[in-house]
């Protein structure tokens, strides 16, 4: 089968080292991410998580080991990734869709089509000639998924999406990551919130200082995890 | 003191009623600086975004090099094409020498390395902002330039006027290039140096004022387009 058919999946890190000067954010990294999973990748501030995501995602070159998409090891189209701080051009919210369509080949009437489903779903569509930079964080956030959402990716990465709304702002992008999901849509994620991570995750990828501590189910590591440092992890989040 | 009054009704006079002499050098002005600028555009802005988002062998000396470039004296530039343009260079055959296109040339020489620079920093300052965004969306080398000249281009406003300013208001270059010949390669900044010297001051302080409004002018037009284009578009 083509990549087109596998969707760049499942996505395999083997040995999987990255290092900055002398330090080393990632170390001996082996990660498998099946089609159609929510897995999240926890961790304390600095253990590796968002370089982990962009591993995967392959916008970072591994300093050592491998990444594979569907067994290949370039790349593969239909990813998305939204950002922690949303990465909004000087142009209309729709104009920012558009875009990214653009980009992926998709124009004319069956981009704006695309648009108008994308922004609606999000609960933009009224704001769609709203500038996507006065919008407030909430709503630049929601475009964000909205962009990704309108490209139908096999694969969405989202690196702590939620880490700088509000509660309500935070359970709409929950809404709409699980919406993506319920399409078929592979979902990998980083989160500091384990009360989200249990809400929506099907597996636990745990991080310590750049290296996999556990690689479960969710509701395993949630009731039982396997590792100590696991175990810690969860009683630290409830002291 | 009252010679400098005197002067001064005299230029605004001149100013008002549209003096030929003074509409004459204003237009030639105009076109070679507009001419110029736009020359630059084409060629600075491009250049600026390559080097802003390129990863290449000579890039560091490259951005050294446009910096130092701002600073390039115009008498040097003119120099330069003036040995470029004339019988005995390379471009002589061409028969520019003295010519408005001699001058477009100069002034283009001048201020590409101002527009390229400015660009350059403008545009990679965005690229920061931008770039994993950009790769995410499998955006290619070109797309992401023509995407972040856009997302910049009230920015960009500001560097292309900075560069008509000093295409204006520069002397040296265009007075070795142009020759300064009376309804062909005169403009203000070579008139103004000539009647000072011949001790018309109405004239000199005519083209003075009208080269100082311009430029305040279209800087004023910029500043208020880039804070309508800050609330507006973020």
């Amino acid at each position: 089968m083509g990549d087109a058919e596998w969707g760049g999946l499942p996505i395999a890190a083997s040995a999987v080292d990255v290092a900055r000067g002398d330090t080393q954010v990632l170390q001996g990294v082996d990660v498998l991410i099946e089609r159609g999973t929510r897995t999240f990748i926890l961790g304390e501030n600095g253990a590796g998580k968002s370089t982990l995501l962009r591993v995967l995602h392959g916008l970072i070159a591994p300093t050592r080991g491998t990444v594979t998409w569907g067994g290949d090891t370039s790349r593969p189209p239909r990813q998305a990734m939204v950002f922690q701080r949303p990465v909004l051009l000087r142009r209309s919210a729709a104009g920012n869709v558009r875009h990214a369509l653009k980009l992926a080949g998709v124009r004319g009437s069956s981009a704006q089509r695309c648009i108008e489903h994308a922004l609606a779903h999000v609960g933009l569509a009224a704001l769609a000639k709203r500038p996507a930079r006065v919008l407030s964080g909430g709503e630049q956030q929601r475009l964000a998924l909205a962009r990704a959402w309108a490209l139908a990716p096999d694969v969405l990465f989202l690196d702590e999406p939620t880490a700088s709304l509000d509660p309500p702002s935070a359970r709409a992008v929950e809404a709409i990551v699980n919406d993506i999901h319920a399409l078929g849509t592979t979902i990998v994620m980083t989160t500091h919130h384990l009360a989200q991570a249990k809400r929506l995750a099907d597996s636990v990828v745990l991080l310590q200082a750049g290296r996999v501590a556990e690689h479960t189910a969710a509701a395993q590591f949630f009731s039982e995890p396997c590792s100590t440092y696991g175990r810690a992890f969860l009683e630290g989040e409830r002291l | 003191m009252n010679t400098i009054a005197e002067s001064f009704s005299v230029a605004l006079a001149m100013i008002t009623h549209l003096d030929p002499r003074v509409t004459a050098i204003v237009a030639l002005s105009l076109g070679v600086s507009l001419t110029s600028t736009v020359c630059s555009a084409v060629i600075g802005l491009p250049l600026g975004a390559a080097v802003a988002i390129g990863r290449f062998p000579g890039r560091g000396p490259l951005i050294v090099a446009l910096n130092a470039a701002m600073g390039l004296p115009p008498v040097v530039v003119g120099l330069l094409v003036y040995l470029l343009l004339s019988r005995a260079g390379p471009l002589g055959s061409m028969g520019l020498l003295f010519t408005p296109q001699a001058m477009v040339i100069a002034q283009t020489v001048l201020i590409v390395p101002l527009v390229a620079a400015l660009t350059r920093q403008i545009v990679e300052d965005a690229w920061i902002e931008y770039r994993e965004q950009l790769r995410s969306l499998d955006s290619s080398w070109l797309q992401s330039t023509l995407t972040l000249l856009w997302d910049t281009r009230w920015s960009l406003l500001t560097v292309v006027l900075a560069g008509f300013g000093r295409a204006a208001s520069e002397v040296g270059a265009v007075i070795i290039v142009g020759g300064n010949i009376d309804g062909i390669t005169r403009v203000m900044t070579t008139a103004i140096a000539l009647e000072t010297s011949k001790g018309d001051l109405p004239l000199a302080l005519g083209l003075g004022i009208v080269l100082i409004t311009l430029v305040t002018t279209l800087n004023l037009g910029a500043h208020v387009t880039r804070q309508w284009a800050r609330a507006r578009l973020g």
